[in-house]
This record gives C-alpha cells, sequence and structure tokens, in this order.
C-alpha cells in the first residue's frame, strides 16, 4: 500500500506566476461556431486561460515564483540546500532544469536539485519527495517548484486541449521544524493507461522525423502533428471519477481523517464536469472546494498550488488551515495529501 | 441488473430526448442530442449506479444500447 506519513517539515510560503496574455475560449478560433465554444465553456468551467508566449518557458515562471517567495520570506540564498522541479516541459531534453534554476535562482553550490517528470499529480509526488529530503533534517529549507507550458505542446485546432489547458508556474518554500504537523500521502499508478493522454513521438520510443510535424486530421475539430497531446477525454474521464474519490477515500482511512475537518478540497482543476462529479461522489460542501480553472485552466502540476495562492491568498497568510489535495492524470498516476498551513506567505499572484 | 433499469437509467443522461423515444435496440449515437458530453454523463451512470468503470473504446464499440447493457453487465 502506498501510504507515507512526514513530520518536521513545514510549508513556510506558496507563490504562482502566469503569464499576462489571457485567451478568451470564446475568441479562441477552435471552436467552429459561438454556440459550439457556450457549450465546452459550460461544460469544462474553462472560459479563459493564460498563454506564455513563445520565449517563456516553465523555469521562467519558476524563477519569479522562487525569487519572490525568497524576498517576502528573506531566506538566506545558502540556508536552501534543495529544489525540486516538477514539469513535462523543461527547458530541454539536457540538462535538467532544475540545474539550470540553481545557477539563476544563485542557490548555493552544495545544493540537491532534481526534475519529476510527472503531470496532473506532480505536485502530490513532488511535495512528498521534497518533504522527505528535509524531513530527515540534514536540509534545511527547501524549493519545490511545480509548472508547465502544457499549451506549448497543445495543436491549436484541437478542442479537446487548446481551450482547456493553460500556462503556470508556481512555487512552494519548505523548512525543517519540528513544531510541524504530519503530512500524509496516499499514491498509486496504472501505467496500462499510457496512452490515455500522451505526446506520441519527439521521445526515444518514437523518435522525432520528418512526417512528425505533419498535420493530420485526427477526428472532427482535431487536427494535430505528433508533436501535440493527445487525450482520450472518455478514458481519462471515467478514470478521474473513480480513482480521485477512491484516493481520498483511502488518505482518511488509513490516517484516520475525517472529511468534514478539513477546511479545504483542492483538486487538480481537470475541468469542471470531472471536478463536480468527484465533489459530489465525495459528498463535499461547494464553498469547501477551491476553483481556479474558470480563469486559468488546466494547468497540469501548477493547477493545485495555483488554486490554492488565487483563491485562499487572503486567509492562508493569516489563519491555520487543514488542506487535503488530490493530483490525478497522465501516466495514469494519482495521489492525495492532507497538509496543514499556518499563516505562511502567499504573495498575489505574479502575472508578468 | 435488469435491461429496463439500465435503459431507464441511460434516458436520464439526455435533457431533450424523451425515455419513450429510447428502446434496447437504438442506436444510441444516432441520437439527435448525443454528444461527447453525454458519453460522459453514460459513464459517470454507470460508475455510480453499477459501480463499472467504462473506457472510450467500450462506447465507441457500442451500437444499441443493449449491447452497452450486455458490457456493463459483464463488468459489474
Amino acid at each position: 500500500m502506498a501510504f507515507l506519513k512526514i513530520n518536521n517539515v513545514e510549508i513556510k510560503g506558496i507563490a504562482a506566476s502566469v503569464p499576462k496574455y489571457s485567451e478568451e475560449n470564446v475568441n479562441s478560433g477552435v471552436f467552429p461556431n459561438n454556440e459550439d465554444a457556450r457549450k465546452f465553456i459550460s461544460s469544462t468551467g474553462v472560459e479563459r486561460r493564460r498563454v506564455a508566449d513563445s520565449n517563456t518557458t516553465t523555469s521562467d515562471m519558476c524563477y519569479l515564483a522562487a525569487e519572490r517567495l525568497i524576498s517576502d520570506l528573506k531566506w538566506e540564498r545558502d540556508s536552501i540546500d534543495c529544489l525540486i522541479l516538477v514539469t513535462q516541459s523543461p527547458d530541454y531534453i539536457l540538462p535538467a532544469s532544475s540545474c539550470i534554476l540553481q545557477h539563476r535562482l544563485k542557490l548555493n553550490e552544495e545544493c540537491y536539485a532534481l526534475d519529476v517528470s510527472l503531470g496532473c499529480s506532480g505536485w502530490v509526488y513532488g511535495l512528498s519527495v521534497i518533504a522527505n529530503l528535509i524531513s530527515n533534517g540534514s536540509f534545511r529549507r527547501g524549493l519545490f517548484l511545480c509548472g508547465e507550458t502544457a499549451l506549448r505542446f497543445a495543436s491549436k485546432k484541437d478542442k479537446s486541449t487548446w481551450p482547456l489547458f493553460g500556462d503556470a508556474g508556481t512555487c512552494v518554500a519548505l523548512e525543517y521544524s519540528e513544531s510541524a504537523g504530519d503530512i500524509c500521502f496516499h499514491f498509486a499508478t496504472d501505467g496500462s493507461g499510457a496512452e490515455a493522454i500522451i505526446i506520441p513521438e519527439g521521445g526515444f520510443r518514437n523518435p522525432y522525423s520528418n512526417e512528425t510535424l505533419n498535420y493530420f486530421k485526427a477526428e472532427e475539430g482535431i487536427t494535430r502533428n505528433k508533436l501535440h497531446t493527445i487525450m482520450n477525454g472518455m478514458d481519462v474521464f471515467a478514470f478521474g471519477i473513480s480513482k480521485a474519490p477512491e484516493s481520498v477515500r483511502k488518505l482518511c482511512a488509513n490516517f484516520n481523517l475525517e472529511l468534514n475537518l478539513i477546511d479545504y478540497f483542492t483538486f487538480h482543476q481537470a475541468n469542471l464536469f470531472m471536478n463536480e462529479k468527484i465533489r459530489k461522489k465525495l459528498k463535499l460542501p461547494e464553498d469547501k472546494v477551491l476553483y481556479s480553472l474558470k480563469n486559468f485552466g488546466n494547468t497540469s502540476s501548477a493547477s493545485i498550488p495555483l488554486t490554492i495562492v488565487t483563491q485562499l491568498n487572503n486567509e492562508i497568510r493569516t489563519n491555520k488551515i487543514k488542506h487535503l489535495a488530490c493530483g490525478f492524470g497522465v501516466g495514469l498516476s494519482w495521489g492525495s495529501v492532507y497538509f496543514e498551513t499556518k499563516n505562511i506567505a502567499c504573495p498575489e499572484i505574479i502575472e508578468f | 441488473m435488469e435491461l429496463q433499469e439500465f435503459i431507464s437509467n441511460f434516458a436520464d443522461q439526455f435533457d431533450d430526448t424523451d425515455a419513450s423515444e429510447l428502446t434496447k435496440d437504438t442506436v444510441f449515437k444516432n441520437v439527435d442530442e448525443w454528444s461527447s458530453l453525454t458519453a460522459l454523463s453514460i459513464i459517470a451512470m454507470c460508475d455510480e449506479e453499477y459501480d463499472v468503470a467504462l473506457k472510450g473504446d467500450d462506447i465507441s464499440n457500442s451500437k444499441t444500447i443493449e449491447d452497452l447493457f450486455n458490457l456493463v453487465k459483464s463488468k459489474a
């Protein structure tokens, strides 16, 4: 059973950064008419998304969020002993973007840096990696970056991905603290669903070829090339509505957590139709379940911290909050986490 | 698991289509109101009512409501 309890680690701050440019789905050009656009918006809940320009990468957005937190927390840079970056849109195939960020953030050479390749479940998994490192007691502080330029690998002529995804970068600051509450996790994986969300070429199984960039019509409303994300919406939906609630229930059962004692639930922002099914299955009240997808869409691994920053920005700075978060998607990979925050740094969302 | 109950649950996923229009032999993708959202609602209904997780291919490869009923029954 993939459960994990980590102690002695405190979350000190959360920040998020997004491109200034926001694209309205009604004007996105991906739908043949306004009626189709309206239907899409009412089922997915996504009205607009932030779109990074072609010069901006995930690491650029994460860098801005990290700089802001370092400055707000007044952290000495040489007190930061580890950095984890979760992304599937790194700067290069190699080297790892976390190494580039260590230098750019002017962190000490004595720094553990690691890239993690996960998408929608990535925030939960990445948090377990960095919290475990810090829990050991040797690393004092860590930066946990999560982000995606998901639109860079979505076709502008694909109505199933282009109007759904958005770009964002985030940072969570963590510190060793013996007075911190436990962080509790549940994890699961089902690689048989690898093709439910996939970029078919450009890796080493199906390397880039002369045909890779040729556009073809996959189905009505979906024209793409083989470096674009394919999403099997029905498979992903069936997976999400069964596995996300199951994971939350397992987490609660294993760690004796009561759902009604949780202050806020933050689910990966897949789409409104799926997320509402999940909320109703768990019988959670609307006011405890946070959403940011109306204005930001589905931002992959960034969606949980982005939602916390945009929806709890004031409360999280002044209150003690019990959180439950659940990430699920590409892999297929999913996981849930319970954690607490107490008066943490949470700057207004950074736009650039 | 009863066929008539399944047809009724199936019909509940439509807004503008009357339940009386649907029978076990209805080719559901030919119903005017059918859309990708209806497909997702059917998947959710099978999950909620029968605890069966359908795949996209299960919907794609089924023609009639009875085809889907038999599939769900075999997985229940």
